[in-house]
């Protein structure tokens, strides 16, 4: 691109809101990085590559809209990788012992936003950074999983395993899991609960300025704490579905697995600090992170540490990118 | 003249005694205020005298220690913000205090959306902000988002998020500090146009000329005690501005001045043309020479710091020149101006000078080092000597190089900062409110040692509050009001009750009508 071009791109990209424009970017990259691999490989670009990318990352799209609750306020959120594991863990077990499938899941969603509600709580009232409290709780959640059994459990009840390996078919060939339409019905809660209840617009206000929320009467330590049970829940769910996609609950599932979550959602065009970002972005940050996924897979001869190289460089232009836009409005 | 006013209407609030304690200080002992209906009420004070702690007492941000609030003749306790805004007392703040992130509509109805089945209802939203802000006739996108706006109408959305709540109460804290005459002269039309419809207003605002055009009545704080209530018309500038700053015209002796024993340089070392920043302070000249103290004089708020920042390359001048010895410079940062021999030493000394865990020796070589560069460490012979030196100099105490800063009282702690800049052997110093919130003893011997440098040939460029300080230690006085320079003043007008007039001197042109 000559000077010129770029001046003409920047142009045209003013034109359009500004506050959708890092979502706008996510959108660009993914059409981008899907392109590429269509344009590489045969097969690349046929819908079920499409609906795979929501199957294989369904956990991750529940993780990320977590996430996105917590940045939004300002915070950080460490232990959803440890919660989730610790959720195939609490899953397993339990159906193990015998506990009904619906029982075991409440368990399991009860466990993970408790954790997240006690996290909150000490957030807020004992005004500790959300770095060290989170970090806590992933060093305990990822203790309770070896407390557990430091060994995989498998998972062999019926019922669970019809969910896990029922699908449903689109068209011709083009099949999807369960745990898409759940992660889905997830994805649309959060956008109401964001966009149209007071609730979710008190997460933008404490983003953007808390002092100027409190002062604005509004009820802040209520959604400090709040975000981190939300993040909890979807934890555990985003567990749940890790352990319908593996049928096995182990104390090592998700390693690293927060660290993933959060790229996505800061890829997907969330600000760090708080106060900007959308849900949709997030699900399209996790959509980037798959397709460079399959992407190396279909190359074959690329180790999958070309995955984590990947994922490190977009990040590092994503943030970039959100500073420039940032630093232009100011 | 501290009898209330008749009046018509029974006040809407009625503060009494209201006392607040904070650990170790009293913000506020035990003052009264009354607020009626359709009238705008100035509350005026300087820095430390308890306006901010007053509002906050009544908006619920921090409940008084003690006395009474009354809202419509019932008692009323608030424990936090919303309560008061649920009871119709709505706050502007100083710095606007809403989410810039947020549209305009959301910013004015947060908290208060309008819902339909549990869900808000965007498009009432939208309809609602629009009303709210066509009354005060405002025309912004509602959509917009806040923060792509200038200041002053993000200020005046902070007010129309105000009326959302049918407030009976207006506080508008400082609300003016950063509009500009055009901007200041809307938001005037609007309080006006609230006062008329029976809304209570108080009016926190240093600015004496708008505190004229827009009060009904004022209140003065000085230290955290109510000084008096007082209604404009019958009151003097001056009476009020020597209530604000705690002297009584005519029983003010004539401070004696140091003996010349400088004169000063004929060329000037330091001259500014023209020079100024948009919203911190307008266009003026200065010119400063050697072994010259010249004063910065004027309220809070009047440009002071702002003035020290520019000259020190701190923030970038809009407008205008800075020459140093005659020949023109560039700052581009505090860097360019050290190197060419200016120092400022900060009136923030917590945030912006002191390392509270280093030992005395090393915050005084700080400086020294910087300007060395980290390539030719200060060898630690010299930096022994000269810290002695100053320790002595300054009568720094304890007198041990190995003391730690942040044990030191805030005066030692001055002296050290002073001392620092001083080893570094400015041209022309730039002191800050050097001696504010230090004792007497500290307060004397800083005074002392700046005009025994001015001897020596530095040039000092002085600002404090303390207008006798000022005039003891100064040739010659700039007086700053409204982030303008108004006059300047040397020999014999130099003097605490001339300073004093020039700063309440009247000039109606001043604020737009």
């Amino acid at each position: 691109m000559n000077v010129l071009d770029v001046t003409r791109a920047r142009e045209r990209i003013e034109r359009l809101p500004q506050r959708f424009l890092p979502v706008i970017a996510t959108f660009v990259v993914f059409v981008l990085t899907f392109g590429t691999g269509s344009v590489l490989y045969d097969g690349f670009a046929s819908p079920q590559i499409l609906t795979n990318l929501f199957v294989d990352n369904a956990f991750l799209i529940v993780l990320a809209v977590g996430m996105t609750f917590v940045i939004l306020t300002g915070g950080i959120d460490l232990s959803v990788g440890a919660v989730a594991a610790l959720s195939t863990m609490i899953a397993a077990a339990t159906l193990q012992a015998g506990w009904p499938p619906l029982l075991s899941v409440l368990a399991v969603l009860v466990a993970g936003t408790a954790l997240g509600l006690l996290m909150g709580l000490v957030i807020h009232f004992f005004d500790v950074q959300p770095f060290i409290v989170t970090l806590a709780g992933m060093f305990l959640a990822r203790g309770l999983c070896l407390l557990i059994s430091v060994e995989s459990i498998s998972i062999t009840d019926p019922a669970f395993r019809t969910v896990a390996t029922g699908t449903i078919t689109l068209a011709e060939g083009v099949t999807l899991t369960y745990s898409v339409l759940i992660a889905l019905a997830v994805v649309l809660a959060a956008v109401y609960v964001l966009h149209l209840t007071r609730f979710g617009r008190t997460v933008y206000a404490v983003g953007g300025s808390a002092t100027s929320a409190r002062l604005m009467g509004l009820p802040t330590g209520r959604v400090r704490v709040g975000v981190y049970a939300v993040s909890g829940f979807c934890s555990a769910l985003g567990g749940l579905l890790f352990s319908l996609y593996m049928l096995s609950g182990y104390g090592l599932h998700g390693v690293g697995m927060e660290l993933d979550v959060i790229a996505a959602v800061v890829i997907g065009g969330t600000l760090l600090t708080g106060g900007v970002g959308y849900v949709a972005g997030s699900v399209l940050g996790v959509l980037v992170l798959g397709t460079v996924q399959t992407l190396i897979s279909f190359e074959g001869s690329l180790s999958s540490w070309w995955t984590r190289i990947v994922i490190g460089v977009l990040l590092l232009a994503f943030i970039m990118f959100q500073r420039l836009i940032v630093r232009r409005t100011e | 003249m501290t009898e209330t006013p008749t009046r018509s209407a029974d006040p809407v609030v009625d503060m009494r005694g209201i006392t607040v304690e904070f650990p170790g200080v009293l913000a506020l002992a035990g003052v009264d205020l009354r607020l009626y209906p359709g009238q705008v009420h100035a509350l005026m004070g300087e820095n430390g005298a308890g306006k901010s702690t007053l509002i906050k007492a009544l908006t619920g941000v921090h409940p008084p220690t003690s006395g009474s609030i009354h809202l419509n003749g019932g008692p009323v306790e608030f424990t936090a913000p919303a309560q008061a805004q649920a009871a119709g007392i709505s706050t502007v703040y100083q710095e606007v205090n809403l989410c810039p992130n947020l549209s305009v509509a959301e910013n004015i109805l947060l908290g208060r959306e309008p819902r339909r089945l549990g869900a808000i209802d965007p498009r009432a939203m939208r309809v609602r902000s629009a009303q709210l802000l066509e009354r005060i006739g405002l025309s912004v996108d509602p959509g917009s988002v806040l923060g792509s706006h200038p200041i002053a109408v993000q200020q005046l959305v902070a007010i129309a998020r105000a009326l959302a709540v049918d407030a009976r109460v207006l506080v508008l804290d400082e609300p003016t500090s950063s509009l500009d005459t055009d901007e200041v002269g809307e938001l005037f039309r609007i309080v006006r146009v609230l006062r008329d419809e029976g809304v209570a207003i108080l009016f926190v605002s240093h600015f004496l000329d708008q505190v004229y055009e827009i009060a009904d009545r004022m209140t003065v704080l000085r230290n955290g005690a109510l000084v008096g209530e007082y209604l404009p018309q019958e009151t003097e500038r001056l009476e009020l501005v020597s209530a604000m700053l705690g002297r009584e015209l005519g029983t003010l002796e004539e401070v004696e001045r140091r003996a010349e024993e400088r004169t000063p340089g004929t060329a000037p070392l330091l001259t500014a043309e023209g020079l100024g920043r948009t919203g911190a302070i307008a266009p003026f000249d200065l010119e400063i020479r050697a072994s010259e103290v010249v004063g910065l004089a004027g309220l809070l708020g009047s440009g002071r710091t702002e003035t020290a920042r520019l000259l020190f390359g701190a923030d970038r001048a809009d407008s205008g020149t800075i020459s140093v010895d005659g020949r023109q410079v560039r700052p581009r940062g505090p860097r360019s101006m050290i190197a060419h021999g200016v120092a400022l030493c900060s009136e923030d000394r917590k945030a912006e000078g002191v390392v509270a865990d280093l030992s005395v020796r090393d915050n005084l070589v700080l400086a020294l080092q910087a300007a060395r560069g980290w390539m030719r460490p200060v060898p630690r012979r010299t930096a022994d000597a000269l810290v002695e030196e100053y320790i002595e100099r300054l009568d720094i105490r304890p007198a041990d190089p190995g003391a730690i800063m942040g044990h030191l009282s805030g005066g030692n702690q001055q002296k050290v900062l002073l001392a620092r800049w001083l080893i570094t052997r400015p041209r022309l110093l730039i002191l800050d409110e050097p001696t504010r919130g230090i004792d007497v003893g500290a307060k004397a011997q800083i005074q002392k040692v700046v005009t025994e440098l001015a001897a020596d040939g530095m040039a000092v460029l002085f600002i404090s509050a303390e207008l006798e300080e000022v005039v003891r230690v100064c040739d010659r006085v700039v007086v700053l009001r409204d982030r303008r320079k108004v006059t300047e003043l040397d020999g014999d007008t130099v003097t605490v009750d001339e300073v004093m007039a020039a700063i309440a001197e009247h000039e109606p042109e001043a604020v737009a009508p």
